[in-house]
């Protein structure tokens, strides 16, 4: 199967299989008008198999947060047809409505407006806490 | 301009100025009677209470100021739908300082976000309530002469009592302090209140025997197991009447134990206790009032 490379845009790679709609909903890119291709259960020396996502633009979005999904995830910034930054994300210090906060005590359970704001607890743990109330994330 | 919605916002260092200032407003009150003059404390309590909304409430008129707010969320426009937000950038404009309970937790760190003025969070669900903490603090400082160095038992409802949360949080920051965590099964502390006991390495175990630790015991923090935090009632009325502390029990005890409660209680103590000298319950009350003064006067930032 042959998908065209890009000239400006995003290729995350080592995504692990079945996760790139995780992904792909995450960054909204189906909000996109510019062309994205999905890669499902590429064949990889590393991982076996894997998912590839490519956009063919740059986003304006904070690609570190994907470090929450999975910080094994390689994220490789393209511009001009050349590679020119090949890194893993970091887990953000903090990542807000990517998930809900499921205590029914806290106050987000009743306030629909207030973002869900969760922050990282514990590095080595990858463990995020309600900003508000502290429970932790389940993933 | 800060808030405190956690003890955690306070550092060893101010909260043992807190109790000092505490200390100064006990034995001179005549000094600080006209402190807050033409300053406004806002009492915004969604969830009843007695101690904690009067309490604030003396402290801020016995520093010569003055208190409006409410004391339920009926009475307020939480009862049409407002947020938290728009409450807190309302009540702004009327208040010098803002003290706030909550039934959802977390609800003071989303005041304190919006406010122009100081939060203070006075209560918020089962989660946090930092000043019965400093209640706590001046108890123990005032009754031990000491906040290190001591067995702390901690019996009832450890999951929902945000008070024993808030506590093990500020005592785990002294030297040589141990902790005996007693409730049942499904009454335990959450996890994340024992993140700062594996950190500080402090020494803890989890029992469901009240009698077999008395006797180590220089604290016994009573709590209630609070039918409001519960969505089933088979489950309050099940664990209700867990621990109960009798006189027999008490004969168990070191002579100098301190008998704590942030009350209200309902049957955890008998009232046969309440004669015995090492009940401070009671005592615990008053001193709420003064380090909420030490509190009020270092938010507003007065020199007294």
């Amino acid at each position: 199967m042959n998908i065209d490379s890009i000239n400006n845009g995003i290729v995350i790679d080592h995504i692990k299989a079945g996760q790139a709609m995780q992904i792909y909903d995450f960054l909204n890119l189906g909000a996109l008008d510019c062309p994205v291709a999905i890669i499902k259960n590429a064949v990889s020396n590393k991982m076996g198999r894997k998912d590839i996502i490519k956009i063919d633009s740059v986003l304006d979005v904070d690609l570190n947060a994907l470090g929450y999904i999975d910080p094994a995830i390689t994220i490789n910034l393209i511009k001009d047809g050349e590679r020119v930054r090949k890194y893993h994300p970091e887990l953000p210090a903090t990542i807000t409505n990517i998930i809900r906060c499921r205590n029914p005590r806290c106050i987000t359970s009743i306030e629909q407006e207030l973002p869900h704001v969760f922050k990282l607890t514990d590095r080595e743990k990858d463990e995020y806490r309600c900003l508000y109330c502290e429970s932790k994330a389940g993933k | 301009m800060r808030h405190i919605t956690a003890i955690s916002d306070l550092s060893v260092q101010e909260i043992d100025a807190l109790i000092m200032k505490a200390r100064d407003i006990m034995a001179n009150p005549g000094r600080y009677q006209e402190a807050c003059r033409h300053k406004k404390l806002a009492t915004l309590f969604y969830e009843p209470s007695t101690r904690t909304r009067l309490s604030f409430e003396a402290a801020m008129y016995e520093l010569g100021g003055q208190v409006l707010g409410f004391s339920q969320a009926e009475a307020s426009s939480a009862a049409k739908g407002e947020s938290v937000a728009d409450t807190i950038r309302t009540i702004s404009c009327y208040a010098d300082l803002i003290a706030m309970r909550h039934h959802k937790e977390g609800a003071p760190t989303v005041a304190a976000h919006y406010a122009t003025v100081p939060v203070i969070n006075a209560g918020d669900g089962g989660h946090n309530h930092p000043t019965q903490t400093l209640t706590d603090l001046l108890t123990i400082q005032m009754e031990k002469g000491r906040l290190g160095n001591m067995t702390v038992g901690l019996c009832g409802d450890l999951k929902f009592g945000r008070t024993v949360h808030s506590l093990i949080e500020a005592m785990c920051r002294y030297p040589g302090v141990r902790f005996v965590l007693i409730s049942p099964e499904e009454l335990k502390v959450p996890s994340y209140v024992k993140i700062p006991l594996k950190q500080g390495q402090v020494p803890y175990e989890q029992t469901t025997d009240l009698q077999s630790v008395m006797p180590r015991l220089d604290i016994l923090y009573m709590t209630r197991v609070q039918r409001e935090r519960f969505f089933n009632e088979d489950d309050y009325i099940r664990l209700k009447d867990s621990y109960i502390l009798t006189p027999a029990k008490l004969e168990l005890a070191k002579p100098d134990l301190s008998v704590m409660h942030p009350l209200p209680r309902v049957n955890e103590i008998a009232l046969a206790i309440d004669q015995d000298p090492r009940a401070t319950y009671f005592k615990q009350t008053l001193y709420g009032k003064y380090i909420r003064m030490a509190l009020i006067l270092m938010l507003l930032e007065v020199q007294a």
